[in-house]
């Protein structure tokens, strides 16, 4: 299996992600991550989706996408050509002995906190999913509380939008 | 890889043309700037569902009032543009309006009422979705504030059909009416026609809103490619016209894209044969004589054998569906596959294709012909003979046939068949689903497109009689006979009620070997004859329950019975005189009668038996 980021552009209309979503489950295919949100357009919400599928696989995943009548556009972005974020949050034990330690790995990754108690803070991160792999590995031995973590965001490397043409579509058609 | 988007066509309203037999090709509706005339009219949601059904050009409604969907049947009782057949059965609606749409490739429209109503109608949408039948489903909804709240005869009809339709709407909004139905039949009828589910909430019927037409279809995500590419069709063309063991290998995107014509004259030109899967019977006349007959498990040898053996299938509005292909990794193991359909998700997804062609067929095969003829015009015509050779001697020594049953008493295959020869290929011909499908598909000519309906993709067992009830209505002038089962025409027979109160003259043969036949053959094969819940007491010697004589009598039918080979051709012919009342012919047959020949499930098309434990023996050097 390999792992691929796909990036859908839909309709703003409710219901898509149910529709969306139910296609991934109903044709056996794996979602890894997914995260939705609005574009810089009302009428478009953009889809990020992480799957784990051979090639031949995720073409017809993306087909069957496509006949969805509410999605516009799907691009798969390529690791190298794209910028891939995940927010983390993290609840980590570190009371007076710990603290300091705590704060240096927070330092090191560039994370923030974002809320302190005696006994625990909240750290926040942003990064690729392997970013934030070491930095819960490096936190793990502190004791870890809690976590919670979003779908994989991505956009496409350079100044060229994907958005463009499919808002023309939208547009158009309206 | 990426995605590219399709092109998007100029925006066209929607006009009665779409339900017309221009539908799935380029609209040529008039732009909203040329003198259409404009309705607006204040009405209710209801009157607004009713007269978006009158414009959007549909004739016939087949359904069932019910609470949620009340108010909408108020303003239908006025309409005179629009007939509502009563249905006994929300399925049978469905399956009414699928044989409709089946039979003259119009939409056909059902409606149904919330909760059980439209659960009820899961089974035909499914059953279209998969055989990719243009259908409208129409359902009532609870009142807007109360969805969610379990309240009564509350469903989620657009969740649970999510996966089995082409596109469904929920509408609380009266105003959206209009634009829903224009753009549910939209999608119903272009592109790979499908079912479309609207869901309309009480509260939408009851509002006061304004009524427009015509509507703007405005789909920005829905933009079907009809037009093939020229590079790929010149490949496929090459391809045909210099390979030495091609099959055109026909499937029910040929007669939905209306290109049985097209597929005649690219079939004479190629001189190649021809196989019609299930849901192609009738898109090349069977009396042609490069027609090998029907692939598959219960296919004809040399039908199956060509594909085995070819080195190019051009399939053309087919999807390498398991029961064709048997076991896919031994299927046409020689052959290079240039594969065409509308729908390009069919594409690539069980076999791997060395020609894609997005397209559709109707233009597909319009653009090959003259590319086929250039070929042929520079190379020379192909040397098929040696093929032609091989292929004949299948057709010699494997032809379709039966042994007569050793009971004593009548052969299915021989009713099914005279029946056909009977009536002949003007009439329309609705199976259901098991032996009786199967022999219906071997032993019946079908010589035009839509003379032969029946449940392909989803084998709904009751297909027969509500479709064929639709058949008739969509061509009142054709005789339409359901080939039935016992065990199918026991699942959908209320149906008889609707056909004889509204003067829907069907027939109905009832293949009566007294059990479920299909799975019984199975058992016979593959669970040592142990008949596991397969008896259903209806043939001969049983307590004949329920007695299909009296059941047709019951329901203001005819009812005819037959037993014995000497009166079959004079009560087909009975059956043939009566034409003012539904009749229905009670054929008690052999029970041991089985389907050949047959590929067994998962097994490769190698491995074909003619009949039990005769295989043909293949030639050594292949």
């Amino acid at each position: 299996m390999s792992r691929h980021t796909l990036s859908v552009l839909v309709e703003n209309k409710p219901g898509v992600l149910t529709r969306v979503a139910g296609l991934f489950a109903r044709r056996a295919f794996n979602i890894h991550s997914l995260a939705v949100g609005p574009t810089e357009h009302d009428e478009i919400s953009r889809i990020t989706v992480v799957v784990d599928v051979e090639e031949l696989p995720l073409e017809q995943v993306t087909k069957q996408l496509n006949k969805l009548i509410n999605v516009i556009k799907i691009v798969e972005l390529e690791d190298a050509a794209s910028v891939q974020r995940e927010l983390l949050l993290v609840k980590v034990k570190a009371d007076g002995t710990q603290r300091t330690s705590v704060l240096e790995v927070v330092q090191l990754f560039r994370a923030h906190v974002v809320d302190v108690v005696p006994d625990t803070v909240v750290v926040e991160a942003t990064g690729s999913p392997g970013k934030l792999d070491a930095l819960l590995a490096a936190l793990e031995p502190f004791g870890i509380r809690e976590i919670v973590q979003s779908g994989t965001v991505a956009i496409g490397r350079g100044s060229r939008s994907i958005t463009d043409r499919a808002l023309e579509r939208v547009s158009r058609s309206a | 890889m990426v995605q590219g988007p399709h092109p998007a066509p100029p925006r066209t309203p929607v006009s009665p043309a779409v339900v017309g037999s221009a539908a799935r090709h380029a609209p040529s509706v008039p732009s909203p700037s040329d003198d259409v005339a404009r309705t607006v009219e204040q009405v209710t949601g209801a009157q607004s569902i009713v007269r978006s059904l009158e414009e959007v050009g549909a004739e016939v409604v087949f359904g069932i009032p019910g609470g949620a969907i009340l108010p909408t049947y108020d303003p239908l009782m006025d309409s005179t543009r629009l007939r509502h057949i009563l249905v006994r059965h929300e399925q049978g609606g469905g399956h009414a309006a699928t044989g409709y749409a089946a039979a003259t490739g119009r939409v056909g429209v059902c409606m149904a009422t919330s909760g059980p109503g439209a659960t009820n109608l899961v089974t035909p949408i499914a059953d279209a979705n998969m055989d990719s039948v243009p259908l409208v489903a129409i359902t009532g909804q609870v009142g807007a504030s109360l969805i969610g709240t379990d309240a009564f005869q509350e469903a989620d009809i657009v969740g649970i059909t999510l996966p089995v339709t082409k596109h469904n709407y929920l509408v609380t909004d009266a105003d959206d009416i209009p634009r829903v139905i224009a753009e549910a039949f939209h999608v119903a009828a272009t592109g790979r026609p499908g079912p479309v589910l609207v869901d309309i909430a009480k509260s939408a019927m009851q509002a006061q809103t304004t009524f427009e037409w015509p509507q703007d279809v405005a789909l920005p995500g829905y933009h079907p490619v009809t037009k093939p590419h020229a590079k790929q069709i010149r490949e496929a063309a090459r391809l045909l016209a210099t390979s030495r063991r091609p099959v055109l290998y026909v499937g029910g995107g040929v007669i939905r894209a209306r290109a049985a014509a097209q597929l005649r004259a690219l079939t004479d030109a190629s001189g190649a044969p021809v196989v019609t899967t299930l849901m192609a019977r009738g898109a090349l006349p069977d009396t042609h004589p490069q027609h090998l007959g029907m692939p598959g498990m219960h296919g004809t040898v040399a039908a199956v054998a060509a594909l085995q053996k070819a080195d190019l299938v051009v399939a053309l509005g087919a999807r390498f569906d398991d029961r064709v292909t048997g076991r896919l990794a031994s299927f046409a193991p020689h052959a290079t596959v240039v594969h065409a359909d509308i729908d390009p998700a069919e594409i690539g997804k069980n076999k791997a294709v060395d020609v894609p062609i997005v397209g559709d067929l109707r233009e597909v095969l319009a653009d090959l012909l003259p590319e086929l003829e250039r070929e042929h015009a520079h190379h020379g015509k192909p040397d098929l003979e040696a093929w032609w050779r091989q292929l004949d001697a299948w057709r010699e020594t494997f032809p379709l046939g039966y042994d007569e049953p050793t009971d004593g008493h009548l052969a299915p295959q021989h009713v099914i068949q005279r029946i056909g020869e009977l009536t002949g290929p003007e009439a329309t011909y609705v199976a259901g689903v098991g032996q009786h499908q199967m022999w219906a598909a071997q032993f019946i000519k079908y010589e035009r497109p839509n003379s032969w309906l029946n449940s392909g993709g989803l084998g709904t067992m009751g297909y027969a009689v509500p479709a064929a009830m639709g058949a008739k209505v969509g061509e009142p002038d054709r005789t339409v006979w359901a080939i039935d089962g016992d065990g199918c025409f026991q699942m959908t027979n209320q149906e008889l009620a609707t056909c004889a109160i509204n003067d829907i003259p069907i027939k109905v043969a009832v293949v009566n070997n007294s059990s479920l036949g299909m799975v019984r053959q199975w058992q016979t094969l593959f669970y040592e004859s142990r008949y596991s819940n397969t008896d259903l007491h209806t043939g001969h010697g049983t307590v004949h329950i329920p007695d299909f004589v009296k059941l047709a009598d019951a329901y203001g039918c005819v009812g005819l019975r037959c037993e014995t080979k000497a009166d079959v051709d004079a009560t087909i012919k009975r059956a043939l005189e009566i034409d003012d009342q539904p009749v229905v012919v009670d054929f008690t047959v052999s029970r041991d009668a089985m389907v050949w020949p047959m590929v067994a499930a998962g097994v490769s098309n190698d491995d074909i038996q003619y009949a039990r434990g005769i295989s043909p023996a293949w030639d050594r050097e292949d």
